[in-house]
């Protein structure tokens, strides 16, 4: 089982978030022309698994994301969009969808997320997942996801660099934590 | 009389009315909003939700307007002391046009609890003197914890706007720091240990004038007089650290002393 339904805080009944992981997967190419075809069979948003600091950052993703749709301000098509863009610390679609979406040549590692309220079972959606993505199935969990995070693009990516507080921590787990909590703020204020 | 008014119960804002396992705990409410704890993301992870809730003698347009602008104010705020390392909570998520702000919960006890507790049942009177201050190492350093802290704020380029001992917490140092000799005593040195963090940052501005720092300065001096008056004479303490800390800082006590002799309202005009 590689399909793991999440409960996040105060996320409404009426969303049932589901998220895998896929480790490897081959075929970027054609899941990204599927994304940009709009095919309703590809309705989840696919993540970049080395933009991800941890299980605590995706999630805040989709916690902006489903409130956002909850208040009715979606700036993007759909809730899945609206995801990737969360991971953003800017409000430029295009650029997020670059950094934190699937990109060809170079996505190996995928989460894929769905905050949704139109319901598949889990299963159902696992299947799909399945037949459509080729890659290893992994647990989310925060172990596997430290694996594939590539920490010099997120510095980029967060502005995280010659930030004074990093600078001054010398422990490295210390600073993963302090980073992984700028990187939680800044996409909290994101477009202030 | 009605000895025992019964507890007004507010209406949730909207967002905490979603659910989760544990409900929320209105821990405190001021003139503008109300602070809730409640749980962001995981169950385990616990965080302090500040609602400032539309204000019914304001226009509707105006009070959005103000709303929005104040919990994206004291946002930025808050996000610019974390990059520089002042030690105040961090930012979770925010709707500023709903009018909340989700903050990282500190586990701890306001330092103005703090300080009472170590001055204990010392009568109204007894003001430390200065043949005690080597009695009160404990609490000399927590002082200086409020100088850095308050020091560090300032080099950011931001200003408090209300600092009292109530708007800082103590957050305890894991065990093993502190071993008193006695268990009452050790009790008492717990009750000052603990990394100060700055909270409330409703009321804050970003300036880097001399001015507004020693306002600040003024406000949190004449705030720690009234609430702990025995332990007025401490004060300098706070100073000596901001002065460590920050090095523009004495320009700023240059000016502090001004501010002492006219209060803190500059202007006398209008």
């Amino acid at each position: 089982m590689s399909l793991e339904t999440i409960q996040i805080e105060r996320v409404p009944g009426t969303h049932r978030v589901d998220a895998a992981f896929f480790r490897d997967v081959s075929n970027a190419e054609f899941l990204q022309s599927q994304l940009l075809g709009r095919n309703a069979d590809f309705e989840y948003a696919f993540i970049d698994a080395s933009s991800v600091a941890s299980r605590l950052h995706l999630l805040s993703a989709v916690y902006h994301a489903v409130n956002t749709q909850l208040t009715g301000t979606l700036t993007t098509t759909n809730v899945h969009s609206e995801v990737v863009l969360s991971l953003s610390p800017s409000n430029n679609i295009a650029e997020a969808y670059r950094r934190w979406g699937i990109t060809p040549a170079k996505t190996k590692d995928i989460i894929v997320v769905s905050p949704a309220s139109t319901l598949p079972t889990p299963d159902e959606i696992e299947q799909r997942l399945r037949e459509k993505v080729q890659g290893t199935p992994v647990p989310l969990s925060d172990e596997e996801i430290s694996k594939s995070t590539d920490w010099p693009k997120l510095r980029k990516y967060y502005g995280l660099n010659g930030v004074p507080i990093l600078a001054a921590i010398t422990d490295e787990a210390v600073r993963v934590k302090e980073m992984e909590r700028l990187i939680i703020m800044r996409m909290a204020l994101r477009g202030l | 009389m009605a000895a025992h008014a019964a507890p007004v119960e507010f209406a949730l804002p909207q967002v905490l009315t979603y659910p989760a396992p544990t409900p929320p705990i209105l821990v405190a409410q001021g003139a503008e909003g109300r602070l809730y704890k409640t749980t962001y993301i995981t169950p385990s992870l616990p965080c302090a939700l500040k609602y400032r809730s539309p204000k019914q003698y304001r226009h509707p347009i105006l009070d959005a307007r103000l709303t929005k602008a104040r919990i994206q104010a004291e946002a930025k705020v808050l996000d610019r002391c974390c990059r520089e390392g002042v030690p105040v909570p961090a930012v979770y998520a925010l709707d500023a046009t709903a009018g909340w702000l989700a903050m990282e919960w500190v586990d701890g006890v306001p330092v103005r609890q703090g300080i009472n507790v170590w001055l204990g049942d010392r009568p109204e009177d007894d003001a430390i003197s200065d043949a005690e201050v080597a009695d009160e190492t404990p609490l000399v350093d927590l002082m200086k914890r409020i100088g850095d802290a308050v020091g560090a704020l300032h080099r950011t380029g931001v200003i408090h706007g209300d600092l009292t001992t109530s708007n800082m917490m103590l957050l305890p140092w894991a065990d093993g720091q502190s071993n008193g000799a006695s268990s009452e005593d050790g009790e008492k040195k717990k009750a000052v240990g603990g990394d100060v963090i700055l909270i409330d940052f409703g009321l804050a501005t970003q300036s880097v004038t001399d001015e507004d720092r020693a306002v600040d300065l003024y406000v949190l001096e004449r705030a720690f007089a009234s609430t702990h008056p025995r332990a007025e004479r401490l004060f300098t303490h706070v100073l000596e650290a901001y002065k460590q800390t920050f090095k523009k800082a004495p320009s700023v006590i240059r000016k502090l002393e001004d501010v002492r002799m006219r209060g803190r309202k500059k202007s006398m005009l209008g």
